[in-house]
């Protein structure tokens, strides 16, 4: 019984990632809109704009290879895999002994790779540009992420999501200050890894700035159509993150039935919201900062993984 | 002569003397590199599965004795599940090399030719070593042989250069080596007693214990790469004809971190204080950042492949100091996690590497380069050789489900657990070591990428890429057979842990069986895991689903067209392939990483040359670095080797009382010493 009802979770909860992605992305467009005085469009715009793009051929440049074709699809499934493990509505999903942190942090890097690489496929300059810059905000984000882990896993004694969560929410660890450090921290890797202002731009198409638009140029058609749901996924997956490990409340517990579910979907709903227009008005307030910057906007949140580290340390006398 | 009881010792040794023994042969019958390249293929393969048959056995400890040695005694070998781990990394991987030499007929790898069996003779005897002769003996006919490889291209006046900081690297790790043996070695009736098992009763305490920990980081790391002394890899590793080079990333510098092993965990013994560790520790994250940071700068395939060797030798560093630690500090199931990473880690960066430098060879062969700035472009003609690298570079960037990730993620399971020893320092450094780790292992990710972004993507930047030549039969098959075991230890880590576990159970005291299944490894017995099977299949059947639901709702097919150009003209007709400048280079993948890390750490610099308006030249980019390594320690040293010689050279044109002076002289103070040493 506890494993049909972990499978039907399962199957709910990727359903459930699926069809909220773009309309979270809708969301957090509409409420900019809003706040810059637009009417702006329906939150429901990005899945007519996606089914669009996917009822469109996609037209190749010439020397594209087959990596080029394949990567759009290696990418989604590694950003949906990733998807699979992070628990939203309720905790005790058939992905549960798996859901490792490092290893959603890993996937996440596979599909970063993957997009990398096509756009160093065409040989373009922008495709050079873009890849080189997603790279090297990974290296100076994975280090924060791993701190904030590294913290997590002081606390819960495991990187597994699932247990990490429960943890979390039976409250014995009180509030923390070194979870807020770690939640600073772990929104700033979010920032950079959804390409959201102020550490790139998904709505420029001006050059010299682009990152994550500069590496997926030369996509069209349905290609496109993958590799923007995917953006839209990873954000969604990161909200959902976030949601879950530093506000882990709501959340149904493991075998619960159908109404504990219902109550955590409303809860995350609510998470997701707050965090859309926490997003919003981050994003109308900021402007984007040059390239050369983010290391050391990411070097801050470093600094803060590890000074919620050293806190745990001090405070528990850890050992 | 004593035999031991099984088979698996004998045919080993066996095969070590075939190696010497074609090796020899390859100097009489240089004609014959063909044939002699098979029988070392093929004693490779014979070795790989004795080591492996020994493995699975439960690896009983076999010593034996050789009459041969220094005189009065005889050389004692022997073979545990340690060595026996290592064997078979080295002839596994030895295999592949051998079999990619079939087809090596260059005047580079024929001059190779009776170097190659020795070289890997060498390895194997310096893993089956019981005493300190052997050991030494192996190590340093291993670094003799791979100089004289590394002389292949002796022409190049770089090759030369190379070989000559090679050799004196290798000197100077003799002259650490030798004196931490001695040490080692107790006091017997009949002057040191080297043999291992003596050793092993009488571990150094105090600070001859402090001594060997140094002189064996300085002897061993210096060969294995670690920083500060890794300045000689990116050079000399490249330089060595492709299998040569492949099998001093893959296996030379896991020879060196098994004497680290052998010495610093078995001989020494486990009352070592807690700190033992923490050198290794440094050491490590230091190489791994750097290392993994010179791979994002160099110009040069293989030097690329040689600086990321420097990084993962920092990862296995790293889990060795942990296991040292949390051996010292009674945890042995933290100890064994850490030790069960790092050999898991040696073994899957030995085969990776390996497959990455063949696939390294092969795009020299076949495009005639290993310049980044001359490559682009190969996977439309070397689709074989492309493929091979991307599944080397899966490992190399540590992506999941491949073999990089399985071992890293272990590693960084032990660096998580290790805050349970010590006190707030030792756990800063644990969580300072845990961010570096994690920054070297993105680098590793950029590296690979560019890597691959470069050389076998985008468009031709010369004729010579364009017109590249897939790999030879002979290589192909090296290359496939070392992905597919690459594949295969990436899915199934906890089946090749337990290959280990014998040497982690006399080495630790504890056993990675209760945690390394088939379907998934964790940190510890109750905890959940990694379940790399579990993780290809969601990734297939998520990939299988998109391609149905795209098949299903979506146009099939597409067009093709030019592609964006930023709107400049189109290239003129003699340049096929538009102009090769307008896509992002080596150099220029590199620049962000050069400009936020790379000054600091690296010094490197980049100057912008304009010229004034009217003037028509070029305007020139020149960007470079110099590693802190060579500024601050190496270039000293040649400063002073300079002068030495300069002074030592004055003496030959001394007048002859002058020369009869300094005999007096150093016959008086000869004299002096001897009395001074009689009248004790």
């Amino acid at each position: 019984m506890s494993l049909f009802l972990a499978l039907v979770t399962q199957v709910l909860h990727i359903a459930l990632m699926l069809a909220a992605a773009p309309l979270l992305t809708g969301l957090v467009r509409w409420l900019k809109a809003r706040l810059l005085g637009r009417v702006g469009a329906s939150p429901l715009q990005p899945w007519r704009d996606l089914a669009r793009l996917a009822r469109k051929q996609p037209v190749l440049a010439e020397n594209a290879t087959m990596l080029f074709e394949i990567a759009p699809v290696v990418q989604f499934a590694a950003i949906g895999v990733a998807a699979l493990l992070v628990p939203s509505f309720a905790l005790g999903m058939a992905s549960a002994p798996v859901a490792d942190l490092l290893v959603i942090a890993g996937l996440l890097t596979l599909a970063r790779c993957t997009l990398a690489l096509a756009a160093m496929d065409i040989g373009t300059g922008f495709g050079g540009i873009g890849a080189s810059r997603e790279m090297m905000f990974g290296v100076f984000a994975e280090p924060a992420l791993l701190m904030v882990i590294f913290t997590l896993t002081l606390l819960a004694g495991t990187t597994n999501l699932d247990t990490i969560t429960e943890l979390l929410r039976e409250g014995s660890f009180g509030l923390r200050v070194s979870l807020g450090l770690a939640a600073v921290a772990f929104v700033a890797v979010a920032l950079t890894e959804t390409g959201r202002i102020p550490i790139d731009n998904s709505a420029t198409h001006l050059e010299l700035t682009m990152v994550h638009e500069a590496m997926v140029l030369e996509y069209s058609g349905r290609d496109l159509a993958l590799i923007d749901g995917a953006a839209m996924l990873k954000l969604l997956l990161w909200f959902t993150l976030i949601g879950t490990v530093f506000v882990p409340f709501g959340a149904a517990p493991a075998g619960a039935g159908p109404l504990a579910w219902l109550v955590g979907l409303v809860c995350w709903g609510l998470k997701m919201g707050v965090l859309a227009a926490a997003l919003a008005v981050l994003e109308t307030a900021q402007a984007k900062m040059r390239v050369f910057r983010v290391p050391e906007f990411l070097g801050i949140a470093l600094l803060l993984g590890l000074l919620a580290a050293v806190f745990l340390f001090v405070s528990q006398g850890f050992a | 002569m004593t035999l031991p009881d099984s088979l698996a010792p004998v045919l080993i040794g066996f095969v070590v003397l075939g190696l010497f023994a074609l090796g020899l042969a390859g100097a009489l019958l240089p004609r014959r590199a063909w044939g002699i390249a098979a029988a070392a293929a093929a004693l490779c393969g014979v070795g790989a599965l004795a080591a492996f048959v020994f493995l699975l056995a439960g690896a009983p400890a076999e010593g034996f004795a050789v009459p041969l040695g220094l005189p009065g005694t005889s050389a004692q070998l022997g073979l545990d599940a340690l060595s026996g781990f290592f064997l078979l990394l080295l002839f596994a991987t030895g295999a592949a090399c051998s079999v990619y030499a079939l087809d090596a007929h260059e005047a580079e790898d024929r001059r190779a030719l009776p170097c190659f069996p020795v070289f890997i003779g060498a390895m194997a005897l310096t893993l089956l070593a019981a005493d300190s002769f052997s050991l030494v003996f192996g190590f340093e006919l291993m670094s003799l042989a791979s100089w004289a490889m590394v002389l292949a291209r002796h022409e190049e006046p770089a090759s030369r250069d190379a070989a000559l900081l090679y050799l004196g690297i290798a000197t100077f790790g003799a002259a650490c080596l030798i004196p931490a043996l001695a040490l080692l070695a107790p006091l017997g009736p009949h002057g040191l007693d080297l043999r291992f098992a003596a050793m092993r009763a009488a571990p150094p305490e105090g600070w001859r214990a402090t001594a060997v920990l140094v002189l064996v980081l300085l002897g061993a790391g210096s060969k294995a790469g670690l920083v500060p002394l890794h300045v000689w890899l990116p050079l000399a590793h490249p330089a060595a004809p492709s299998h040569v080079s492949a099998l001093m990333s893959g296996a030379m510098t896991k020879v060196a971190l098994y004497v680290i092993v052998r010495l610093l965990f078995d001989i020494c013994g486990p009352v070592q204080p807690l700190w033992w560790g923490v050198p290794l520790l440094v050491a490590g994250a230091a190489s791994a950042v750097l290392g993994g940071l010179r791979a994002n700068m160099e110009a040069d395939l293989k030097s690329v492949l040689a600086a990321s060797t420097i990084e993962h030798v920092g990862f296995i560093a790293i889990g060795l100091g942990l296991a040292l630690t949390a051996r010292a500090a009674d945890l042995p199931a933290l100890a064994s996690l850490a030790l069960g990473a790092a050999l898991l880690h040696a073994l899957n960066h030995g085969v990776f590497k390996t497959l990455l430098f063949l696939c390294a060879g092969a795009a020299q062969h076949g495009a005639g380069s290993r310049l980044l700035a001359r490559l682009g472009g190969l996977i439309h003609q070397m689709p074989v050789t492309t493929t091979c690298a991307l599944a080397g570079c899966a490992g190399l960037a540590a992506l999941p489900p491949g073999p990089g990730f399985a071992s890293e993620w272990l590693l960084f399971q032990s660096v998580l657990a290790a805050p349970r020893i010590g006190g707030i320092a030792m756990q800063t450094l644990f969580a300072v070591v845990a961010a570096l780790m994690a920054m070297a292992a993105a680098l590793a990710a950029a590296a690979a990428v560019r890597l691959i972004g470069v050389a076998f993507l985008g468009r031709p930047r010369t004729p010579r890429a364009a017109a590249a030549e897939d790999a030879t039969p002979a290589a192909r098959w090296a290359m496939i057979g070392l992905a597919a075991i690459a594949g295969l230890l990436g899915l199934l880590p906890g089946p090749v842990l337990a290959l280990a576990d014998p040497a982690l159970r006399a080495l630790t005291g504890s056993d990675m069986a209760d945690r390394a299944g088939w379907l998934a490894v964790a940190p510890t017995a109750e905890a959940t895991g990694y379940a790399p099977i579990v993780i290809a299949f969601l990734l297939a059947a998520a990939g299988a689903a998109l391609v149905a639901v795209m098949r299903r709702w979506t146009v099939a097919g597409s067009r093709r067209g030019s592609f964006w150009a930023n709107g400049f003209a189109a290239a003129p007709a003699w340049l096929p392939f538009g102009d090769p400048a307008t896509q992002y280079g080596g150099a220029s993948f590199a620049q962000p990483l050069r400009r936020s890390l790379g000054t600091a750490l690296l010094a490197a610099r980049e100057v912008v040359d304009t010229p004034p308006p009217g003037d028509t030249r070029a305007a020139r980019l020149d960007a470079g670095l110099a590693d802190p390594a060579d500024t601050l320690l190496f270039a000293p040293i040649r400063r002073l080797r300079e002068r030495l010689s300069v002074e030592a050279d004055r003496m030959q044109f001394l007048t002859i009382r002058r020369v009869l002076t300094v005999m007096f002289v150093a016959l008086v103070l000869f004299l002096a010493v001897v009395a001074l040493l009689e009248a004790r």
